[in-house]
């Protein structure tokens, strides 16, 4: 059994949130450049060089990619032969609280009722899976709310088909438009349950962008497919049209009631801030 | 396409309003208020209950915005854009009290867009996602109501060549909708 300190995970929650929101994963930033050399219009080539001229000025440290800092997802692996001195879920929102604090990012947490805000960034969402072996894989996500609002489910019916699934996608791809600052990542979840369908798309939002579904050949086959149907609707950078409406489309699926259909699109924006760590 | 990139000074008055047409690129340089959905509400239901706004509002433009807060020696923090839309059921009311320009980003809904046009006001879109790059502009930033709102309180700030483009302006044009059709003909 190894023992790891909360005190190592709340440090290191604590470093990728401030960092995450700093720094644009690599393959975002070289799809962005690669679609803003492949623009062939003046005004959506602007606009990608606006935003990788921003992650220029965020990664030096005083200003944060956007000032929607998000809400902190985390997905942690905790493997079987870890222990750890206390109250993992604590720790980590120990870590969210202080990155928060002493990045100097936005406090984004409120009540849903009272709409107060809870002043710490806190509590995180966390999703725990058990795995094999002695580590503790910590996966984050700072998501804003601009791309989350605009992303949607749907229970439809096994008759609806392939060809159900990707009106739906397309049609909330549509809705979010501008508004969830395209270029988009998509992540989409199809089959299990209302909350497993889901997750699968927020987890699928985690990969990188040249990962394609490598266990279901239907699913990598829709998300090429869905890829190349979203960059025709000329949306376009931040919605002022233009051929990059996508920079990665991602399907997870699971086995689901002979009776169900569920689908789920979780969209992201432009700056998809996601960053994993391994104990 | 050389695209002209019209300089425009706020405070504005409606002259310059008038002027703007959807798709023109502005750099915007002077004073103008911050709000968004908490403070919106708030300003909304005064201008219900027939009572005073804390800040004026005729002749203004106001930036939707909830920035990051400032390190040490800044004078803000990230201070890009949040969605219009969420403002949408608000912003009617505010333009009937005279307010000339609202900044954020993504589409408008119908009402938004007549009361622009019944109400001689114009609606921006600044670059989504890129708050690091717009902090560049701003010279100064000021809370001048509901500081119990934190990064939703109303500020006032002074920017200079503020980038934004114009999306609907008081003609009935929407930039977002000609986008659209512009490259599904290509």
């Amino acid at each position: 059994m190894r023992l790891i300190k909360c005190e190592k995970i709340t440090g290191v929650v604590e470093r990728m949130v401030i960092d995450a929101n700093h720094y644009l994963p690599y393959d975002i930033f070289n799809c962005m450049k690669d679609a803003a050399d492949k623009e062939t219009t003046k005004k959506p080539k602007t606009i990608l060089y606006k935003i990788l001229e921003n992650h220029k000025i965020a990664k030096k440290g005083t200003y944060p990619l956007c000032q929607d800092t998000g809400i902190a997802v985390v997905f942690l692996e905790v493997g079987n032969e870890t222990a750890t001195d206390g109250d993992i879920y604590k720790a980590v929102n120990k870590g969210v609280e202080a990155g928060y604090s002493k990045g100097f990012l936005r406090k984004s947490m409120a009540d849903p009722l009272t709409r107060e805000n809870t002043g710490t960034n806190t509590p995180a969402i966390i999703h725990t899976k058990l795995v094999k072996g002695p580590h503790i894989k910590i996966s984050l996500m700072t998501k804003g709310a601009g791309a989350e609002n605009k992303s949607a489910l749907k229970m439809l019916n096994p008759s609806d088909g392939i060809e159900g699934i990707k009106k739906f996608v397309i049609e909330t791809v549509k809705k979010a438009g501008a508004s969830a600052c395209p270029p988009f990542v998509i992540g989409i979840g199809i089959g299990g349950n209302m909350e497993t369908c889901a997750l699968l798309a927020k987890k699928s939002l985690m990969r990188e962008l040249d990962d394609y579904n490598k266990s279901d050949k239907n699913a990598a086959k829709l998300e090429n497919e869905l890829f190349k149907e979203i960059n025709r609707l000329n949306i376009g950078p931040l919605g002022f049209g233009g051929d990059t409406t996508a920079l990665g489309v991602k399907i997870e699926t699971k086995p689901c009631h002979i009776a169900s259909l569920p689908v789920a699109v979780n969209i992201q924006c432009h700056s998809s801030r996601h960053k994993t760590f391994t104990i | 396409m050389e695209e002209k990139i019209i300089h425009i000074k706020v405070p504005a008055d409606r002259s310059v309003i008038e002027k703007l047409k959807a798709g023109d690129r502005v750099l915007i340089s002077g004073s103008m208020l911050t709000g968004r959905d908490a403070a919106h509400k708030r300003l909304f239901e005064l201008i219900q209950q027939g009572k005073p706004l804390p800040v004026e509002i005729s002749g203004q433009f106001i930036y939707y915005v909830g920035p990051t807060p400032p390190k040490p020696g800044e004078i803000i923090g990230s201070a890009g854009p949040t969605t219009s839309g969420r403002m949408d059921a608000y912003a009617p009311a505010l333009m009937e009290k005279g307010l000339l320009g609202m900044i954020g980003k993504g589409a408008r809904d119908e009402k938004v867009k007549k009361a622009m046009m019944d109400f001689k006001a114009v609606y921006f879109a600044a670059i989504g996602g890129a708050g690091a790059l717009i902090s560049k502009r701003i010279v100064s930033s000021e809370v001048i109501a509901y500081e119990d709102l934190g990064p939703e309180a109303i500020r006032r700030i002074e920017v200079k060549d503020f980038p934004a483009v114009v999306i609907n302006d008081i003609y009935g044009n929407d930039l977002y909708e000609q986008g659209r059709k512009l490259y599904a003909v290509k």
